[in-house]
């Protein structure tokens, strides 16, 4: 497993690795390196240029609490955010599915920031950014800005990060409801054949908000409007949990490998939908 | 002889270096002028070569050298032989580096030399090579059929060999008046065996005495220097040193001559500097011997009285695009010859057609050909027991070998000596509360719980012997095992074994058998492997040979040394030998134990020689060679409890079982180690791992994103015990263990998987027994069956 030649950087600040990416045309931000290193070994990618972001960990690593909603630096590994009291009281759905991400070694490298944005279709994160309806702050030479969840992620390995821009900070809207992350490992990669988030809070016997996202499935993880629309504001039972569940790949092509076709994929989202439901129903 | 070590559960000498990063692998083995090779391979599976462009590559600074196969053809370097012949075996050259035809994915056509290892692999992608891509083949039934994409133009159809065994006549008979027959289209699926030490080697040729050293991830060191030596490079086997220090697993596939450990002796001479190659585990993936991979139809046929009458087998088995070493044996004599299992079965027949596939060469891989023949038998064992609705623990104890019926004659040719089946089977299911768990599973069954459970009442026959017998089946190649046992002057041993250790512990119980026998402590014994320099000639280890074989050479020749000692003590004490006893590190006279003399003193004398009889012979060593007279059988039960979740397909695997016999337990901390990883491995061919290939013969599942090994959240803990039936051969009693709980698991498994799938009117499904092939089932099962 050797890759092939690249030149290292190692900024120490958010405008140094902007401008290095502005002038290195091939280059490659690189934080945990849990996705990117094993493709550059495969030499299935092949950067010029590296840009290693390990000296902007005291600037992006951190889990603030901003009154409405967390703030977490994008290069704070899963183990910090798994661990952290706060983020497992006021967006629980997030603590829950980054502790489904590889093994312990894995979580702590790896960052909520490199994984969304590399945005491996089968990766877990996406699936709690999009259920809890987090914002991204997005950086470029031109300054800040900041992208909604169901604008961020674009498909195959794509997102609104653009070239020449940084993600630096995932905003989680705090969440006092009901929330499960259900997942069917891959027996080999353990990466998510489906998985689906669901927060969601009661009023009274009724099913009040909820947000429903997929990821494995698709190109991209999706929010499942049709899962949502069929539980908001009813009555809950198992029953309707399943029916709604049913909804889980409503205009959704399902992806297929050598391990799942797309029938079988099919049947996880809704299956896993179904006891996410019931799961975030029983805990809200 | 005390037994102070012998059947203890000691830890390991061996760990601490492992599980510390002290370990000495080839990799971590660094000469001077050290070079690199990276290997340009083939990305088709079957492509003829137009031409070879090297001139990019060899201009890339920090390239030495770029080797091509015709280079080496020329210099007299051969193809890597067969070690076991069969009867019209077809044998297609083998050479390290192809000069015509890529016949796998993954096959060497060029080799790069440079200063680094980054260097080398850049280079290899500069290596220009254009194909001729044609049509391939990966499945076996498939390369039998007409039309399919031909391997080798000398072995037509694709086929290898054509064996049989047993009485087709007889066997026929018994079919046709049988009570009832079933019959299962069987796949063995293709296995990886993915050791944690990918393969290396490092080759250092001495311009000075023209001696060449390999150090090389070998199970068999000796092996591997005779088989290089001699046929492939055409050197003096005396001027090839063979080095195979820690080794990181093998499970079989460190047995074989690669064409990696060619290239670099070959380029180590050629520019007088060492050459290293490290496989990336890519290269393992692809290029590691597999295993398995067997299409087969099988029959089983009863009485009236549910007596089982005759065994049908009818075998593909893949052997991948070339033969290796022990190729031709593994689903023949390793295979057809285990199928009569523990069971009473007069009648066996069974036919292998050896097939070339456009795949990885598939040789002996954990098990090797027993594991096969055991889930075949086992499977269609329990698939009959459900269909006479018998019970399948009552089946098989109905038609166990009997305890009084030993020695007894298979009709496959083992002549098993010893065995007792009915106690390891007992002890299981009263360890499984069999009764209680049958009772669970029906209730289960009410509840929309789909609980499985599964037998394997296994047999595996190893330590291939004696050497005479196995070269009459057409092993080029003898199966005694060595020791030498050398004492220094201060009473330390160093114990020379022709075994060698990649997991298996022999530092640690080896060295409890031989201070036992010398009243010794564990720490003065060495346990001195893996380099022909050192080592009298060994032949290695692999088929669960080197408790039975290895340790018996060893006792032999610490018997001899004790009788030395015997000599220089009565010399000593004055006293005649047979007066003498040797007890507890000391010879002292009968009855007289204040006349004593230590081994310790023992060991001076015979260095010094000064007070010492005039007629022996000074120093204190002795070697022996220890051929078998027979296989050891070791046998058990093992019970897999599974719950299938039929929304997803997905088995857990809730309990499993084991009782092994593995005779007397040198140390039960290792059995119990084997054991573990032993079922471990064969549970997962049953719900995991599977080589996959496409209609290209491309390799699927290459790397470990897709191929899925066992982690520790994918089994239970294991309820594991024994029970004791010494091998009346060895001088220990003992019998194999290295293999046994990967022959055993995967039928057990399997059998439970599709034990819970009954109430679907599932009858039987193939492995792997992954989620999604659950799930398919279910959803095609008749739905009536499914409801309730």
């Amino acid at each position: 497993m050797y890759p092939a030649k690249f030149t290292y950087h190692a900024p120490w600040s958010v405008e140094e690795a902007i401008t290095l990416m502005n002038e290195n045309e091939d280059s490659k931000l690189i934080a945990g390196g849990h996705s990117l290193l094993p493709t550059m070994k495969m030499r299935l990618a092949t950067p010029a240029h590296l840009i290693d972001m390990k000296n902007l960990r005291s600037l992006l690593s951190y889990i603030h609490d901003k009154g409405d909603h967390i703030a977490i630096g994008s290069l704070t590994t899963y183990h910090q955010i798994e661990s952290s009291s706060l983020v497992k009281q006021a967006a629980a759905i997030l603590a829950q599915t980054v502790s489904e991400v590889g093994d312990m070694q894995v979580r702590n490298m790896g960052t909520l920031g490199g994984s969304i944005a590399h945005a491996d279709p089968a990766g877990d994160p996406p699936a709690a950014i999009l259920a809890s309806n987090a914002t991204m702050v997005i950086q470029s030479s031109g300054g800040e800005r900041t992208v909604a969840a169901s604008d961020f992620f674009q498909g195959f390995f794509e997102t609104a990060v653009g070239a020449g821009e940084i993600l630096k900070e995932i905003r989680v809207p705090k969440f006092s409801g009901g929330s499960s992350y259900q997942k069917f490992k891959h027996p080999a990669s353990g990466y998510a054949v489906a998985g689906v988030a669901v927060c969601l809070t009661k009023n009274g016997g009724n099913i009040g908000g909820v947000s429903v996202s997929v990821t494995g499935v698709s190109d991209g993880a999706y929010r499942a409007n049709g899962v949502e629309a069929a539980l908001t504001g009813q009555a809950f039972s198992e029953a309707l949990a399943a029916s709604a569940a049913a909804h889980a790949i409503d205009g959704i092509d399902a992806l297929e490998d050598p391990f799942a076709d797309a029938a079988y994929r099919g049947q996880l989202a809704k299956t896993l939908a179904k006891r996410a439901i019931i799961a975030a129903w029983n805990n809200a | 002889m005390g037994e102070k070590f012998f059947g203890k559960p000691i830890k390991r000498k061996e760990d601490p270096r492992f599980i510390t990063g002290a370990g000495n692998y080839v990799d971590d083995i660094t000469l001077q002028r050290q070079s690199y090779v990276a290997m340009v391979r083939s990305p088709h599976a079957h492509a003829t070569i137009k031409s070879i462009n090297v001139d990019k590559a060899k201009a890339h600074p920090g390239v030495i050298d770029v080797i091509l196969g015709q280079e080496m053809l020329d210099a007299g370097i051969g193809s890597i032989p067969v070690g076991w012949l069969l009867d019209g075996l077809k044998t297609p050259p083998h050479y390290a580096i192809t000069v015509d035809k890529a016949r796998h994915q993954g096959e060497i056509v060029a080799a790069v030399i440079a200063e680094d290892s980054y260097t080398a692999e850049d280079a290899a992608d500069l290596v220009e090579v254009v194909y001729d891509v044609h049509s391939a083949v990966a499945n076996p039934a498939k390369a039998l059929e007409g039309g399919a994409p031909q391997v080798h133009s000398d072995a037509p159809g694709n086929v290898t060999f054509n064996w049989q065994i047993g009485d087709k006549a007889a066997t026929d008979a018994a079919f046709a008046s049988a009570a009832k027959t079933v019959k299962l289209d069987l796949r063995n699926n293709r296995l990886i065996p993915n050791a944690i030490e990918p393969r290396a080697s490092l080759a250092d040729y001495n311009r000075g005495t023209q001696e060449y050293t390999l150090y090389t991830t070998s199970q068999n060191p000796h092996v591997h220097r005779l088989i290089i030596a001699a046929f492939v490079m055409g050197i003096p086997e005396n001027k090839l040193r063979v080095i195979s220090p820690d080794v990181g697993g093998g499970f079989g596939s460190k047995i074989f001559q690669y064409p990696e450990e060619i290239i670099v002796l070959y380029a180590s001479k050629k520019h007088k500097r060492p050459v290293k190659w490290n496989a990336k585990r890519s290269e393992s993936f692809l290029t590691d011997s597999h295993g398995r991979d067997h299409v087969t139809t099988a029959e089983l046929a009863v009485d009236a009285n549910a007596n089982i009458t005759g065994l049908r087998v009818k075998t593909a088995a893949n052997m991948g695009a070339y033969l290796t070493l022990f190729a031709p044996a593994v689903p023949t004599y390793l295979y057809g010859t285990l199928l009569a299992g523990t069971y009473r079965t007069p009648n066996i027949h069974c036919e292998v057609t050896g097939v070339f596939t456009h795949t990885t060469p598939v040789d002996a891989y954990r098990g090797a050909g027993r594991p096969e023949a055991t889930y075949l038998l086992e499977r269609i064992v329990s698939y009959m027991a459900q269909e006479l609705k018998m019970d399948p623990a009552e089946f098989r104890k109905k038609n166990f070998i009997g305890p009084d019926q030993f020695p007894y004659q298979t009709p496959v040719a083992l002549a098993y000596d010893s065995g007792n089946y009915v106690p390891a089977l007992e002890k299981a299911l009263a360890m499984a509360n069999y009764t209680k768990l049958r009772a669970d599973q029906a209730e289960g069954r009410k509840n929309g719980r789909y609980i499985g459970i599964g037998f394997s009442t296994y047999l595996e026959a190893c330590g291939l012997a004696p050497s005479a017998v196995v070269g009459s089946l057409g092993a080029q190649a003898g199966q005694w095992e060595s020791s030498l046992v050398r004492v220094a002057p201060t009473g330390k041993v160093e114990v020379f074994t022709g075994s060698h250790s990649h997991g298996q512990g022999h530092e640690t119980a080896f060295a409890q058998i031989v201070a036992d026998r010398l009243g010794v402590t564990m720490e003065d014994v060495e346990i001195v492997h893996g380099d022909t320099a050192k080592m009298p000639y060994g032949w290695g280890t692999y088929g669960s040979r080197s408790g039975p074989v290895g340790t018996s050479a060893i006792v032999k020749a610490v018997e001899k040394v004790v009788n030395k000692g015997q000599k220089i003590a009565a010399h000593l004490l004055e006293a005649r030998e047979e007066d003498l006893e040797f007890l507890e590190g000391k010879y002292q006279v009968k009855g007289s134990p204040d006349k004593a003399v230590s081994f310790g003193d023992i060991a001076l004398q015979a260095h010094l020689a000064h007070n010492y009889p005039a007629d022996l012979e000074p120093g204190l060593e002795a070697s022996a060679f220890y051929d078998p007279a027979n296989f050891v059988y070791p046998f058990g039960t093992h019970i897999a409890v599974v719950e299938v979740f039929p929304d997803t397909g997905k088995v857990e695997i809730l309990r499993y079982i084991a009782v092994d016999d593995c005779g007397p337990q040198i140390n039960p901390l290792i059995v119990q180690g084997q054991v573990h990883g032993g079922i471990a491995q064969g549970a997962a061919q049953a719900l995991f791992e599977n080589a996959l290939y496409d209609d290209n013969a491309q390799l699927l599942s290459s790397s470990f994103m897709e191929y899925a090994l066992p982690r520790a959240d994918s089994l239970p803990s294991f309820e594991i015990d024994h029970t004791i039936t010494p091998s009346p051969h060895n001088p220990l009693g003992v019998k194999g263990i290295g293999e046994a709980g990967c022959i055993a698991s995967t039928a057990a498994v399997a059998n439970a998987v599709n034990d819970a799938l009954e109430p679907f009117g599932i009858r039987h499904l193939d492995m792997p027994l992954s989620p999604p092939r659950i799930w398919k089932a279910i959803q095609d099962a008749v739905p009536a069956q499914a409801a309730d």
